[in-house]
This record gives structure tokens, C-alpha cells and sequence, in this order.
């Protein structure tokens, strides 16, 4: 079959490469209808992440239909079901699985050592991502073998079109006000603000295009190369700070002098003496209300500098963060897009065919042509 | 053996392996700059081992410790060249260059017995120089940021009833789980007191 596979820094290639194949009674394969290209894939591209192997198969947004499903799976999934997998591969029985906390489920690291050591207790595994998380492959291809797949899978009803459905799989509902970041995750996470009445939704970022996506569905929009966050964010708090701020950049920040941090940031990470550029973190914990809440969904690697734990402590902040627990929200989502309240398909500005995968993981990194975000299809 | 089959013993038997490579997300230019980034790295080491044996080689004797801070600004602008932010470690290559050009000229005087060597060593810098000059324009046009601020999404809310009705819409029938759930932080501890 055909994938998108890594090959180092930069360097992915439109291969083929071996179908997978049925290797426990749990797994299903399913035939991948669309997948998508996530912010997250551009950390890979850029070789940030570590234990990334050449020949590992990108992608971890995939939906499809179920083509084969091993015996033990057979009692949730049949041939010919259209399901969206989410990007954590859920055991649905142990511990944290039961308590809804999907993607740190003990059971399916298949490398389970190597994560313990990484990040002293390892995490789930996850599609198409670094060994550290099971080094399964991922769905940017023709075909996915999905472990555990009989809960690891949203069954998604027919009728309905693969665009409004895909990003089911990496989704996170937020209540916010200040969102840092305009990307494909940023927009979600503003939508969902929204509907969940937050009074105002503030969106941060520097490129037009998509602050125009995010005034769209109401948000307000502050331009960090035009003016400055605190400043702005502080005036339209009446000098107090927003209560709630959401992360939805992570750890490869805006490189510019007008914030002296990232070059430092970026020239530390060239010589691999700090893994992130951690700007949007100190600047929430900075602008944050006393006694507010920072929430991370943005994706952060490994060791950061220069977070002012004194500001956090002494104003009382509440970090939360997580890789997004997918199941536990699918059901009300599915449900939403179902009823007409939102439609996650105004997302997507580019829909190609996977061949043209490689030159997208460019045209995404670069965001050229206005690209937020790119749809694959077989 | 290609490096895709050394990484296969880290997979499963079900895992799919690389059959026949395709087209790369690298391009031309990109390729070129990392060619020199590594050429950087060579020429670094080279300078900051031996620099003694360079400067005598191109009669340039009394440069010795001139040539080997060269060999530390090899490393320094290989590092860039080899990143991501490649524009920046060619921009600081073609700097280099200039100073490499600069050092050398004096060397191809006549009286430097040395000379000929000094001629084949400018003219390799300023062959370099050009392909340094190529990656940069390459580089730079292979990523520009072209067209995206042109695109203007207002007619992109994801919200089929329209922002305004939207607002609020999922608030009566959604359940934040207990974890999830904002309120009982520091600010909300204790409702405040009428003022
Ligand atoms: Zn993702
Ligand atoms: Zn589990």
C-alpha cells in the first residue's frame, strides 16, 4: 500500500510500503477513507520529538471503513463499519481508562519500558508518534491496523460526510476566554467556547487569514505583531486578566525579536539545550487573573526554561493540561454535528490526494496559500 | 542495507515496512543546504584541528589563530544551516564566504611562494559562495509564506445557525465532568462578598 513515512528531519516520502496485517484478536484494519495532516506532525517534521525511527508511518486523524477484525474484537466492530479512530489507542479496562483518562491508559504502550523511562510513567500508545508512545504506525495511508480496536473506535453513522466527521479524532472542548494560537486547534477550541457561553472568546495570533477564521464565530482578535497581548488582554478585562487562558501553540511558538524569548528559545534548541519554546506559557502565566485557570493543550516535548513558577504560585493559578482525552467527548460531539450546532468540515482549506502528502507537510509548515488545515484521501 | 530496514528490528511483525521509497517533502535547495551544512561542519573541524598545517599550506603563516576562530564560526553557522531556520545559517555561510575571500587575497600575491595553493583554495571558496548564494535564493523561495494573507475565512464560522444564535448553545446541555470542571479554583473558592 501506499503511506506517508518519516524519514528524518524535513524528509517525508510517499512510499509503499507493506499492508499491515491482523496480529492479535483485538486489532480491526480498516480501510482509510481521509486522514489529515495535525500541527503535532509538524513537531515530527521538524525532528523535535524524540524516538522517531525512519520508516515510522505518519498520521494519528484517520477515519475509514473496517475491512477485517480479529476475533476478539468482532463483538463491537463489523466488516463494512465507518468509524473515526481516535489518535490514543484506549484498552477501555484498566485503571485510567475507566476513570475516562483515555490517553494515559496503562495497557497499550507496547513499548512501555522506554516510556516509563522517558516520562516516568508511561503514556498511552498513540498513532503514528514517537516510539516513546508505542511507535504504532500511523493513518496517513491506504490502510491502518487499529489495536484494541474494539474501543478504540467512534462508530460515525453514513449520511454524513467524511469532512464534518475526521476531526472527531483530536478535539478537546474548552471554556475559555483568552485562546493563544489560530490554528486548526485554536479555531476548535474557540467554537467551543462559544457554545459553551463563554462572555468573550479572545483569539491570539499573527496571521490574518486566520484571524479571520476566528472573528468568524465571534471571537475577538488581537494581532501579537501589531500590539501587545497583555496590554490588549488587560483592557478588555478592566485591567484584571483573563480568568481562563488555553495554550493551543505549544512548543514551536512565532520566532521574532519583538519577543526576545523565542530567539533565545529557538537558538537553545538548535544546540538541543532545551526541547521547547515555551513564549505562550509565560506570557498566560504573566497576563493570567489571579486565581485563573491555564489550560495546555498545545503539545510540549520535553524540558523548558524560564517558566516563572513565582508569578504561578504567588497568583494561585490552576494548571490544567493533557493530551486530549478523545472518547469522552466524541459522543457529545458527534451528537452536536449531527443537530447542526457546529461543523467542523470550515476548517479544512485543503483537500488533496495523498500522494501530494508530502509537498502538503511544506505548504502546512510553511502556511502558504493560507493553508490551516489539509485533508488527505487515499 | 537501507536505514529503514535497520529500524525494522524496533517493529512488530504486523508493521508495515518500507517496500520502494517515493517522492520526498525535501526539495532541491533544501538538499543543497544540507549538503553545505555538512560541508560546514567538515571544514569547522578541519580549520579548529589543524590550522597550523592550513596556514602554512597556503602561506599564510602568521593567520594561524585567525584560521581557527574560522573553524569555530564553521560550526556556528553550520548549526543554523543544518536546522530548520536554514536561511539564516546560508545567510551567515555567505558572510563567510566574504571573510574567507578577504583573508585569502593577500595570499595571492606574487612573492607568496605558496601561491598556487592560495589560487585553488579562493577559487573552491568562491565556487562555495555561489552555491551558498543558490540555497539561499532556493530556500527562500521553495518556503515563502505566499498568498496566505490574501485569503481572507470570514465566511468560514463552523456554526450552522450563525455566531450570534450559537452562543451559549451547549451550555444547557452539557456535562462537565467533576475533573473537568473550572469552578472550586482559588478565585471561585468562596463567593465574593457583597461590596
Ligand atoms: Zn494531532
Ligand atoms: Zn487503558
Amino acid at each position: 500500500m501506499k503511506a506517508l513515512v518519516w524519514h528524518g528531519k524535513e524528509d517525508i516520502r510517499y512510499d509503499t510500503v507493506s499492508d499491515p496485517a491482523i496480529e492479535h484478536p483485538r486489532d480491526a484494519i480498516i480501510k482509510v477513507t481521509s486522514c489529515a495532516i495535525c500541527g503535532s506532525d509538524l513537531h515530527l517534521f521538524h525532528n523535535l520529538v524524540p524516538a522517531m525511527l525512519p520508516g515510522d508511518i505518519m498520521g494519528h486523524e484517520t477515519m475509514g471503513e473496517v475491512v477485517e477484525v480479529g476475533s476478539d474484537a468482532k463483538g463491537s466492530l463489523k466488516k463494512g463499519d465507518r468509524v473515526v479512530i481516535p489518535f490514543t489507542i484506549q484498552c477501555g479496562e484498566c485503571d485510567q481508562c475507566r476513570r475516562g483518562n483515555f490517553s494515559v491508559c496503562e495497557r497499550t504502550n507496547r513499548k512501555k519500558a522506554l516510556g516509563d523511562k522517558a516520562f516516568g510513567h508511561a503514556t498511552a500508545g498513540l498513532f503514528g508518534y514517537t516510539h516513546l508512545t508505542g511507535g504504532y504506525p500511523g493513518g496517513q495511508a491506504e490502510y491502518l491496523r487499529v489495536p484494541f480496536a474494539d474501543t478504540t473506535h467512534i462508530k460515525v453513522p453514513g449520511g454524513i460526510d467524511d469532512e464534518k466527521l475526521l476531526f472527531l479524532s483530536d478535539i478537546q472542548p474548552g471554556d475559555t476566554v483568552a485562546v493563544w494560537g489560530c490554528g486548526p486547534v485554536g479555531q476548535m477550541t474557540i467554537r467551543s467556547a462559544i457554545l459553551l457561553g463563554a462572555e468573550q472568546v479572545i483569539a491570539i495570533d499573527h496571521l490574518p487569514e486566520r484571524l479571520s477564521m476566528a472573528a468568524a464565530a465571534g471571537a475577538i482578535t488581537i494581532d501579537f505583531m501589531q500590539e501587545s497581548v497583555v496590554d490588549r488582554l488587560n483592557a478588555l478585562t478592566d485591567g484584571k486578566g483573563p480568568h481562563k487562558c488555553i495554550d493551543a501553540v505549544g512548543t514551536e511558538s512565532h520566532v521574532d525579536f519583538g519577543q526576545p524569548d523565542t530567539v533565545l528559545d529557538r537558538a537553545k534548541q538548535m544546540l538541543m539545550a532545551e526541547n521547547d519554546r515555551p513564549h505562550v506559557l509565560r506570557e498566560m502565566i504573566y497576563v493570567c487573573r489571579p486565581g485563573g485557570v491555564i489550560s495546555i493543550i498545545g503539545v510540549y516535548l520535553g524540558l523548558v526554561d524560564k517558566i516563572p513558577m513565582g508569578q504561578a504560585m504567588n497568583k494561585g493559578l490552576t494548571f490544567r493540561m493533557a493530551q486530549a482525552h478523545v472518547p469522552r467527548w466524541t459522543g457529545d460531539l458527534l451528537r452536536r454535528i449531527e443537530d447542526g450546532q457546529i461543523d467542523p468540515s470550515f476548517v479544512i482549506t485543503h483537500k488533496v490526494d495523498l500522494s501530494k502528502g508530502p509537498e502538503m507537510y511544506a505548504t502546512f509548515r510553511d502556511k502558504a496559500d493560507g493553508c490551516v488545515k489539509v485533508m488527505l484521501q487515499p | 542495507m537501507p536505514l529503514t530496514n535497520v529500524t525494522g528490528v524496533a517493529r512488530s511483525e504486523g508493521d508495515p515496512r518500507v517496500q520502494r521509497k517515493g517522492p520526498s517533502s525535501l526539495t532541491g535547495p533544501d538538499r543543497l543546504a544540507r549538503a553545505l551544512g555538512w560541508f560546514s561542519v567538515g571544514l569547522g573541524l578541519a580549520e579548529l584541528a589543524a590550522p597550523g598545517r592550513l596556514a602554512r599550506a597556503l602561506g599564510l603563516d602568521d593567520k594561524e589563530g585567525l584560521i581557527r576562530a574560522y573553524g569555530a564560526r564553521e560550526l556556528a553557522s553550520a548549526v543554523p544551516t543544518l536546522s530548520i531556520d536554514k536561511p539564516i545559517g546560508l545567510a551567515a555561510r555567505i558572510g563567510g564566504d566574504a571573510l574567507d575571500l578577504a583573508t585569502l587575497a593577500p595570499a595571492l600575491h606574487r612573492d607568496n611562494p605558496k601561491r598556487h595553493n592560495a589560487a585553488i583554495a579562493a577559487a573552491l571558496v568562491a565556487g562555495i559562495t555561489l552555491l551558498d548564494i543558490a540555497a539561499f535564493k532556493g530556500v527562500k523561495a521553495a518556503h515563502r509564506r505566499d498568498g496566505g494573507a490574501a485569503r481572507d475565512y470570514s465566511d468560514r464560522s463552523g456554526l450552522p445557525r450563525g455566531a450570534a444564535a450559537s452562543r451559549g448553545l451547549a451550555r444547557k446541555d452539557f456535562d462537565i465532568p467533576p475533573d473537568y470542571r473550572a469552578e472550586g479554583t482559588v478565585a471561585d473558592a468562596i463567593p465574593a462578598l457583597p461590596s
